[in-house]
């Protein structure tokens, strides 16, 4: 053992305790600097909000609230109605939640309870890629590689399965043209399937080993470990997650750009082609010269927006709610 | 001798072979999942790859059925993602900074969390509307500056996020130790919580540039697009991801092609920052 | 009760002799509405080693981090009552919190080295004090790391990071690293309770030669270590003095039977 350890002091002058270090103003400073950034933050929402407003102000003087319910999509006369495109949107995100809620639950359940350990990270890591791709490529790809084999193969299988259902057969009629809201809501849930499983993976691992240990100590099966025990811990969670990957879909430009067909017509096949908002704005907004067609687009934003905002704040108010359940601190 | 063996009573078989069956559908999800990315990224390289040439780089895009490339596109991509990275990234650091370290007491940084978080999932086309109705509209004209804002705004709810999830990372026993010498709170921020959470930071600031590398709806309607090359930001920009859009809706084979290639190089593009992205968070953490 | 009283006053004779360097009066904590800490009053003499000790939750950690003002970092903390410092209140708003910890510095329980270098984690305090040339630095640093008896570890890799060193390693590194900016009075805060026995004995050794220089005072839960390093003991039991005095006496014969059975191991 060294016993270096009495190193001579050394004199040292003291800062009178009572006098302000210049190093009090450069923190407020700083305190102060990224509060305003913050509560830039916090104002952005609104902002957004009130220049969409603004911009769709001829539009919604003119139409009122009839534009949220009316089919008429005329540029000519100058006369617009949302309610096609809302109907897109709605019906293709709905479509996408169907197909991407069981799947993400499944992919979730592989990768937190059947995926064997040095297999968990790859296959995470390659689901979480898909959600990387931009969506553009999913709207190239699927006009040119998944379109057509969907209208050669799949349509025309649920045409002739389908077709002929009372009630439900109507959903599946006309000709198989590839496009149209299924083909755009099939590929919406490709999209939204990494962030709904990457929701429900996390919050699956929230649950405290112990409670899952128990379920298995008394002879559960895994499936009824997730089921009875993992899913009613982590519900809020869960549908949080789902609400998340809906605002995902609700708010998808390109990728449904693509592939929708870009008709504003009401039809119930879902084999028919439609329009979403996103698309339409996509399509439509540099082309129009009239400024109250501009506004009509601009306020078809402003739905958008409202509609997706609402929607992602019950997601977060489901996490939050699951995280305050946990009992962990935000 | 009555003995009751629970193995093989029909409750039980029943119940292993329901966990069997949706144990075998899980695997088949996940399939379905890696089935999708193959097929894209299959299509990419099968697609993409013929138009990948040297061209692409020293060319301008052309006019139908001249030959061409994308160098108008990309460095009008380059261009704009570093406005957006330049412009949203300290903002994005300066508010995480507020929400993680001053955030303790007060509304404002739960609010502002909640606000981020909406925003961070906000449809970006939304994000251009926005754009085109503040900046656009009022200098009457698209501008490569107003594309790059756009980006920015995308830039920022991610970096807000990764700051503030990384800083709370941050042991509060390290800030101590940090305050208890007597460094003020902004040297024990900038000098101390900064250098710890910095791997994380730089993984978000990637992840934003990954983001809006492939963005295409906010730049519709703010810099729209330029046939010429152009790295005037006050004018309409070219861009890869509009570039890509325009020519892969367009009636043109040889346009298709160059929207292959640009294809190829974006999402490559991507999926490497992506990747380098975890490789630099794993590294350090 | 009249204990604390009883408790207060008997230092007051053992203090005329020496020279008091803080002195707490009168100091009530609050955490939230949780009264933490009940009006405690007592002396920190210089150049003495005092241990906190008493069960976990008595308020020792607390009070010892009002010391430097740390609680101050948590809004729902407040406190009433004075700390001086050589005559001066330490709580009063007028006093800069960054001046006071230049003169009052602190260890933690675990080792806390920065995200840095070795060298870089003791200059990083002197430069918030101090304008040093290169030299002048090179200097501070191989004195503040022979004060903690680490600088023949350490000398050969002073760039590199301080999270590779040994957890004995760190929190001498964090020892010299407080040693650096010369304070007067240094808080340790259960310092070997991260550490193993070997780690440990070096950092009572360590102790025992700092307060030739410093002022000393350390939290414990470890009552052989209180009666090993400590001058002068203090015993908190839900968040009140108990009792107050030399290590000697109140190791051999406590004047409160409280104290006795915390000491002979009856409670807690």
């Amino acid at each position: 053992m060294d016993s270096q350890g009495s190193a001579a002091p050394m004199p040292v002058k003291r800062p009178p305790l009572r006098e302000r270090s210049q190093g009090a103003v450069v923190d407020t400073l700083f305190a102060r600097t990224t509060q305003f950034f913050a509560f830039l933050v916090f104002v952005l929402l609104l902002a957004i909000m009130a220049s969409l407003v603004i911009g769709s102000w001829p539009s919604i003087r003119k139409f009122g609230f009839a534009f949220v319910y009316t089919t008429d999509w005329d540029p000519v006369a100058g006369v617009f109605g949302a309610a096609v495109p809302i109907y897109g949107t709605l019906v293709s995100s709905l479509i996408a939640m169907v197909i991407a809620i069981p799947v993400s639950f499944g992919i979730a359940l592989f990768l937190t309870e059947l995926a064997p350990v040095w297999l968990k990270r790859p296959l995470g890591t390659a689901i979480e890629l898909l959600a990387a791709i931009p969506s553009i490529i999913y709207g190239m790809w699927g006009l040119f590689e998944f379109t057509p084999l969907f209208g050669k193969y799949v349509q025309p299988f649920l045409i002739d399965n389908l077709g002929d259902i009372p009630v439900l057969g109507a959903l599946f009629q006309g000709p198989p043209m590839g496009i149209g809201m299924l083909t755009a809501g099939v590929i919406l849930a490709i999209m939204v399937i990494p962030f709904i499983t990457a929701v429900m993976r996390d919050v699956f691992e929230l649950v405290p080993v112990v409670l899952r240990e128990s379920a298995y100590g008394l002879g559960s099966t895994t499936w009824e470990v997730v089921w009875k025990v993992v899913l009613p811990y982590t519900r809020a969670g869960v549908v949080g997650g789902v609400m998340l990957g809906l605002g995902r879909a609700l708010g998808e430009t390109m990728a449904v750009t693509f592939v929708i067909g870009n008709a504003h017509r009401v039809a119930t096949s879902l084999l028919a082609p439609g329009a979403s908002i996103a698309s339409s704005l996509a399509n439509e907004f540099t082309e129009a010269d009239d400024p109250i067609y501009t506004a009509s687009l601009i306020e078809l934003g402003l739905i958008l927006f409202l509609i997706t905002t609402i929607v992602l704040a019950c997601a977060k108010y489901m996490l939050l709610r699951l995280g305050r359940l946990e009992g962990t601190k935000s | 001798m009555v003995k009751i063996d629970k193995a093989s009573t029909p409750i039980f078989k029943r119940r292993k072979l329901v966990n069997k069956f949706n144990m075998v559908m899980s695997g088949f999800t996940m399939a379905f999942g890696l089935f999708w990315l193959s097929w894209i990224l299959f299509t990419l390289l099968r697609d993409g790859l013929f138009a990948l040439d040297l061209s692409l780089f020293t060319r301008n895009t052309p006019a139908p059925g001249s030959k061409g490339g994308l160098l108008n596109a990309i460095v009008g991509s380059v261009l704009m993602a570093g406005t957006g990275t330049v412009v949203g990234t300290p903002i994005g650091i300066m508010a995480g900074t507020y929400l993680a370290e001053y955030g303790k007491r007060g509304w404002l940084a739960p609010a502002t969390r909640f606000i981020n978080d909406i925003l961070l999932s906000a449809p970006s086309i939304v994000v251009g509307l926005f754009i085109y109705t503040t900046v656009v509209a009022r200098m009457n004209h698209f501008s490569g500056l107003a594309g790059g804002l756009a980006l920015s705004l995308i830039v920022i709810p991610v970096v807000v996020r990764t700051t503030d999830d990384m800083l709370r990372l941050v042991p509060d026993s390290l800030r101590e130790a940090a305050i208890g010498l007597g460094a003020p709170r902004w040297k024990m921020i900038t000098k101390v919580s900064y250098r710890a959470a910095s791997a994380g930071i730089a993984t978000g600031v990637l992840l934003a540039v990954a983001r809006i590398a492939g963005e295409t709806a906010p730049l519709l309607f703010t810099a729209l697009n330029n046939q010429f090359f152009s790295t005037n930001l006050w004018g309409p920009m070219a861009n890869l991801p509009v570039v890509i859009f325009q020519f892969a809706m367009s009636p043109y084979d040889d346009w298709h092609r160059l929207a292959w290639g640009g294809a190829i190089l974006i999402t490559f593009g991507v999926l490497g920052l992506n990747i380098l992205a975890r490789l630099i968070f794993r590294k350090k953490i | 009760m009249s204990a604390i009283e009883e408790n207060v006053m008997p230092h007051a004779t053992v203090a005329a002799a020496e020279e008091v360097r803080m002195s707490v009066r009168g100091l009530n904590f609050y955490y939230g509405k949780f009264h933490a800490i009940k009006s405690v009053s007592m002396n920190i003499l210089t150049n003495k080693v005092t241990a906190f000790i008493g069960p976990s939750g008595c308020g020792k950690s607390t009070l010892l981090r009002t010391f430097n003002r740390l609680h101050e970092l948590y809004p729902e903390n407040r406190t009433t009552g004075q700390i001086l410092l050589d005559g001066e209140d330490i709580l009063d708003k007028s006093v800069d919190a960054t001046a006071l910890r230049a003169r009052v510095g602190m260890v933690f329980q675990k080792p806390t080295p920065f995200p840095m270098s070795i060298y870089d984690n003791i200059a990083f305090g002197v430069r918030l004090y101090e304008k040093l040339s290169p030299r002048e630095m090179d200097e501070r640093v191989e004195w503040a790391l022979t004060s903690a008896a680490l600088w023949n570890e350490v000398k050969d890799k002073l760039k590199q990071s301080g999270n590779g060193l040994s957890g004995g390693q760190q929190q001498r590194l964090c020892i010299a690293r407080c040693v650096a900016i010369k304070p007067e009075v240094i808080l340790l805060d259960e310092p070997c309770s991260a550490l193993d026995p070997i780690s440990t004995a070096r950092i009572e050794e360590l102790v025992n030669e700092m307060k030739k220089d410093y002022t000393v005072v350390i939290v414990t839960h470890n009552m052989q270590q209180a009666a090993r390093v400590s001058d002068y003991t203090a015993y908190m039991y839900l968040g009140e003095l108990i009792e107050f005095g030399e290590t000697d006496k109140i190791f051999t014969k406590p004047v409160q039977k409280a104290t006795e059975d915390y000491i002979t191991g009856k409670f807690g």
